[in-house]
Parts: C-alpha cells; sequence; structure tokens
C-alpha cells in the first residue's frame, strides 16, 4: 500500500530575482490503488508536479510523504532503492536505450538487483506479455513502432512490480488507436491495484483517472 | 542484465569513443613498454658485450714503481724492472667463492728482449687463455706451438720478418708461425711466445709479470671478485676494469632517465585523451544516466558503469600495448645495438606491469568522469528527454 501526500510542495527555480515558482504552495492526497489524471497548461508546473512525486526532484519546501515516509529526508541513496522499489516511470519520448533489445531494456531496472539473469529475464518475457510484446523481446527498439515502444516502456516500468506507476503524457506521441491500445493496459494495471498518476492534455485519456489534478500556475485549481 | 552486461552493450555501441580510449591508451603503454624494453636489452646486451671484450679484471705486483700502460690501460707497477708475481700462486683464484665465474685466466711474463739489434718486449702468455682474453685477435699463420713466436704487426715490421722466418734470442732460434693483424694497441709492437719458454729466456721461470682475467659479467659481481682474488693473492694489485664500459653504461643510464622522461609524458597525454573522451562521452549519455537515476539506480552504480567500461578497454590497451611494445622493440633494437647481437625476451613482469598501468592510468582518468555522472541531476536528465 503506498498512500501519497504532498504537503504544501514549492519549487522555484533559479535564485533571486530571476527565481521562477513552478509550484506554489501544493498539497493533495492520492491513495493507493487510485488513478490521477494532472492536467494543464504548458508551463503550468505537472511535469515538475510528477517529478517531484517521482522523488527525482528535490522541492523548494514542503514534504513528500509515502507512507508516512518522508522521502525527501531519505538519503541520495535511499531515495534511489525507495525509487526503484515503489515507482516506474513511463516517459512520453519512450526512452528506451537503443543499444538494447526489448528485453534487454525491460530488464533495465533490475540490473542493480541480486537475482539470476534467468530469472531477470523470465519477470521481464512476463512483462512483455502483458503488453503483447513477447515474441519481439530480441528485436531492437529500432526495430518496433511507437506504439510498441511505448508498450515496451510500459513493461520496463512495471517489471519490478512497483505499486505505484507515474507516466508523463504516455500517449503524446501516438494516434489515437494506439493511444486507446496504451490507455487500455494503464487502466487495466490500475484495475489490479497499481496506483496510476499520469500527465496528460487530452481529456478523452483524462476520463480514464478516478480524479483530475488540475494545475494552472503553480497551484492546483 | 547487470552492470557488466550494460557496460559491454554500451562499449559496443559507441565503438568509435571506445576505440579513442583505446588508442589513447595504447599509445601510451606501449611507448612506456618499448622504451624499458629497450633499455633493457640494450643492458643485457652491454653485459653479454663485457664478455667479448675479454679481460676485465688484471693483477700486477704491487710497487712503487712509476706504472706503465699497457693498451691504453693503467697496468699499475708493471715496468721492465718490476717485482713479479709467483705463478703457483695463481692456482688460488680457483678456490675463490666466484670461481665459477671466472672464463679464463690468462698469466703473462714480460721483458726485454734483443732482436737483430733491435731492443723489444718479449710476452709469454697463454695461447689457450688468449683466445678468450683476446677475442679481437686476428692473424695470419697460426698460433705458436711450444717453441714458436706469433709477432705484433709492428714489431714484424719492424724485424723485417714473415711467418716461417726465425729469430734469435740470446743464440735461441724462434720459428714466428704468425702475425697478428694491426689491433691498434700495444699488442702490436710485443713478441708473443709461450709462457714457459719464455721464463727460460727471460730467467724468470715460475714467475710472471702480470695476470689477466675474463669473468663472466652477467650478473657476476666483479668488485667482489676483485675482493675475493685480492684475498688470495695478497701480493698483488688486483683492477676491475671498468673504464671500457663505463663511457657506455653511463650513455645508457642518461637514456633510461630520458626513457622514463618520454614514459611519463606520454602517459599523461593518454590520460588527457581518456579524461577528454570519458567526459564527452558523459555529456553525451545524460540522458541514459537520467534514465539509470529513474530506475533506481544509485550514484555508486553509474560509477561502477563507466569504470567497467574504462577497465574493459584498459585491460584490453594494457595487454595490445605491451604486445605492440614487445614487437615494435624486437623491430627497434638492431638500430640501438652494435653487431645485432641483442635479445629482447618475454618478461612476464613487464607484461603484468603494462596491465597494472593501464588499467591504473585508465580508471584514474575516468574516475572523474565517472564521479560527475554519479552526481548528475537526474530531473535535468529528464528535462533534456
Amino acid at each position: 500500500m503506498k498512500r501519497i501526500q504532498a504537503h504544501e510542495i514549492e519549487k522555484k527555480y533559479g535564485k533571486g530575482d530571476t527565481a521562477v515558482a513552478a509550484l506554489k504552495g501544493v498539497s493533495f492526497t492520492i491513495d493507493a490503488g487510485e488513478f490521477v489524471a494532472v492536467m494543464g497548461e504548458s508551463g503550468s508546473g505537472k511535469s515538475t508536479l510528477l517529478s517531484i512525486v517521482g522523488t527525482l526532484n528535490s522541492p523548494t519546501s514542503g514534504r513528500l510523504m509515502v507512507d508516512d515516509v518522508d522521502v525527501y529526508a531519505l538519503g541520495k541513496d535511499k531515495r534511489a532503492d525507495f525509487r526503484r522499489e515503489s515507482i516506474g516511470f513511463v516517459f512520453q519520448n519512450f526512452n528506451l536505450l537503443p543499444y538494447l533489445t526489448l528485453a534487454e531494456n525491460v530488464m533495465l531496472p533490475l540490473a542493480t538487483v541480486r537475482q539470476k539473469k534467468a530469472k531477470k529475464r523470465s519477470l521481464a518475457i512476463a512483462a512483455l506479455e502483458r503488453v503483447g510484446l513477447a515474441q519481439k523481446a530480441e528485436r531492437l527498439p529500432s526495430q518496433i513502432s511507437g506504439g510498441e515502444q511505448e508498450r515496451v516502456a510500459i513493461a520496463r516500468a512495471i517489471v519490478g512490480r512497483p505499486p505505484i506507476l507515474l507516466a508523463d503524457e504516455p500517449t503524446g506521441n501516438l494516434d489515437s488507436k494506439t493511444g486507446k491500445e496504451i490507455m487500455g493496459i494503464i487502466n487495466t494495471l490500475n484495475n489490479e491495484g497499481m496506483t496510476i498518476i499520469m500527465v496528460t492534455h487530452n481529456p478523452e485519456y483524462a476520463g480514464y483517472a478516478h480524479r483530475v489534478l488540475r494545475v494552472a500556475d503553480g497551484m492546483l485549481a | 542484465m547487470t552492470l557488466g552486461d550494460i557496460a559491454i552493450s554500451n562499449l559496443r555501441r559507441r565503438k568509435g569513443k571506445a576505440f579513442f580510449v583505446l588508442a589513447g591508451l595504447l599509445i601510451g603503454v606501449s611507448t612506456v613498454v618499448a622504451l624499458l624494453s629497450l633499455v633493457s636489452a640494450m643492458r643485457e646486451d652491454i653485459n653479454h658485450k663485457l664478455e667479448m671484450y675479454g679481460a676485465n679484471i688484471l693483477i700486477v705486483p704491487k710497487t712503487e714503481n712509476l706504472s706503465l700502460t699497457y693498451g691504453g690501460l693503467s697496468l699499475g707497477g708493471v715496468s721492465f724492472e718490476m717485482q713479479e708475481i709467483k705463478e703457483e700462486e695463481l692456482e688460488n683464484i680457483q678456490n675463490i667463492a666466484n670461481a665459477k665465474n671466472v672464463a679464463a685466466l690468462g698469466p703473462m711474463v714480460l721483458g726485454p728482449v734483443t732482436v737483430a739489434g733491435q731492443r723489444l718486449l718479449m710476452a709469454g702468455v697463454d695461447f689457450q687463455a688468449f683466445r678468450i682474453l683476446r677475442p679481437w685477435w686476428t692473424m695470419k699463420g697460426q698460433e705458436p706451438g711450444d717453441d714458436g713466436a706469433l709477432l705484433g704487426s709492428e714489431a714484424a715490421r719492424l724485424l723485417g720478418l714473415g711467418i716461417g722466418d726465425t729469430f734469435h734470442v740470446d743464440q735461441r732460434e724462434i720459428q714466428v708461425t704468425g702475425i697478428l693483424e694491426t689491433t691498434g694497441s700495444q699488442d702490436d709492437r710485443l713478441i708473443f711466445a709461450p709462457l714457459a719458454m719464455t721464463q727460460k729466456l727471460l730467467g724468470k721461470e715460475g714467475r710472471i709479470s702480470m695476470a689477466e682475467v675474463a669473468a663472466l659479467c652477467s650478473g657476476c659481481p666483479i668488485p667482489e671478485m676483485v675482493k675475493q682474488i685480492s684475498d688470495v693473492l695478497p701480493g698483488a694489485n688486483v683492477m676491475a676494469i671498468q673504464q671500457v664500459v663505463k663511457g657506455r653504461m653511463e650513455t645508457l643510464n642518461h637514456f633510461e632517465k630520458f626513457s622514463y622522461g618520454v614514459s611519463a609524458l606520454v602517459l599523461l597525454v593518454g590520460s588527457l585523451m581518456v579524461l577528454v573522451t570519458m567526459m564527452g562521452s558523459i555529456r553525451e549519455r545524460t540522458v541514459e544516466i537520467g534514465i539509470f537515476s529513474a530506475m533506481g539506480f544509485r550514484g555508486s552504480h553509474v560509477i561502477r558503469i563507466i569504470l567497467m567500461e574504462a577497465a574493459i578497454i584498459s585491460g584490453l590497451a594494457g595487454l595490445l600495448g605491451y604486445l605492440i611494445g614487445f614487437y615494435a622493440t624486437k623491430i627497434l633494437i638492431p638500430l640501438f645495438s652494435e653487431g645485432h647481437g641483442a635479445h629482447v625476451p618475454f618478461d612476464p613482469i613487464l607484461a603484468v606491469g603494462a596491465l597494472l598501468l593501464s588499467l591504473f592510468v585508465g580508471l584514474a582518468a575516468s574516475s572523474y568522469p565517472a564521479f560527475a555522472a554519479s552526481r548528475l541531476d537526474p530531473n535535468e536528465a529528464l528535462r533534456a528527454l
């Protein structure tokens, strides 16, 4: 179970007179198993919000509690461990490593885990099966379509079975049909109990979420 | 999938960068190996030539007389009216600790003789020992038996004698069996005859004027042998002929210091090449490192990936660098050695040293880029996505 609580999160980029406030005291709670869409105009602060929830971007002030753990009070290594165990990332640009096969890309989050190679491989193949790409496991990212690359990115995000999935406009670069397929997979993961936080511009896809957090000018509307 | 697999996959992908780092280290390591091998081979060559130079220890009587030079070398107290060493005492040399290092022992009796009105120096020698003590001698004719003589080229010219001619010393007829080619030394003006005959002619039976010793010098302790011989011949002055090779050794020592300097410089340039290439590689991989961070890699994991890549390339550079340096030395050594006699042996210590040196330089030059990569802000990397 992972309950996320943000308390007065503030984030400024730069210093002094040139500092820009991306988030201005944002507070919210996301319960375990919830599917939350984050919407807002470009530059509104939604990606900053996602990176802070993803423990990749320290807030200027405020606290992020996950199951009563103040994650930004943890040291860098502990925070990296927390990220590996608790959070899966899906990026808009897929960000698969071009020199690794699909199976190897999916195994990437397991590279630092002490497990036998065969076990890691079976977990990766199982994750690829979840997104319907097990038969293309040995191909390189350049040998599959954009939609398939996004599905591999989802497989990579869930291979370590994290309780939280963060998706930054996962359908942004895909056509409507492929976008719906991706949303179907994400929705299924949520139905299985995974907490989903997804940044999107598309109101149709936001409709899959239980609720929408609207960010405008660094604040929740 | 392990961190090692990621490192190997990345090297395969970035072959150009990997090759550049490899080339930097390869040039450094092979230069160091070649220079050190050259110095080592040349030192070995000089040691070998010491044996070829013939005698390297002289035994002369202790005397207060003015010294006489012989072949450009100081003979201490050798003079026409000098003291002598008893021939039987020379046998004590067989009992010294380093007796096995004595390749040849050549007693010599010297004395003036008058031949056809000319005053000349006659040297009674053991011709068998002199084959080792004077390897540079070439002669027309042959060595004398028990009663012949070998003339120096100048002595033959002065006396107007040729092979087969005879001359008289104190009524004794002596046949010239051979004439030396010009040596450029005092040997050219001497009459060489068998030791026993000369001792008899000079009235010095059982006595010698001096002796020469050729020690096998590869690793044999010449100063120690000089002391040992001095101990068993208390009435003699024993000295090492060092000036023959000293100049050459000094040149070699200068070359050795120069080699170390060049090696250090080349290694520095090589390590800078590695540093710059690795830093460039890290900049190119900002996004990739950001993804690693998002996946929960610790900074130490990123460092390990980069250092593993550096270790693989450095290890390869160490092995190839040794082989290139080794074969380069084989090709170059004839240019640095006279007579083409130098040998370049496989040196396992140098091979392991080259590997360790390459690993050290590669890892040291990559440590800052690896550290910088581990400190990359993952959010910056994600913003670059």
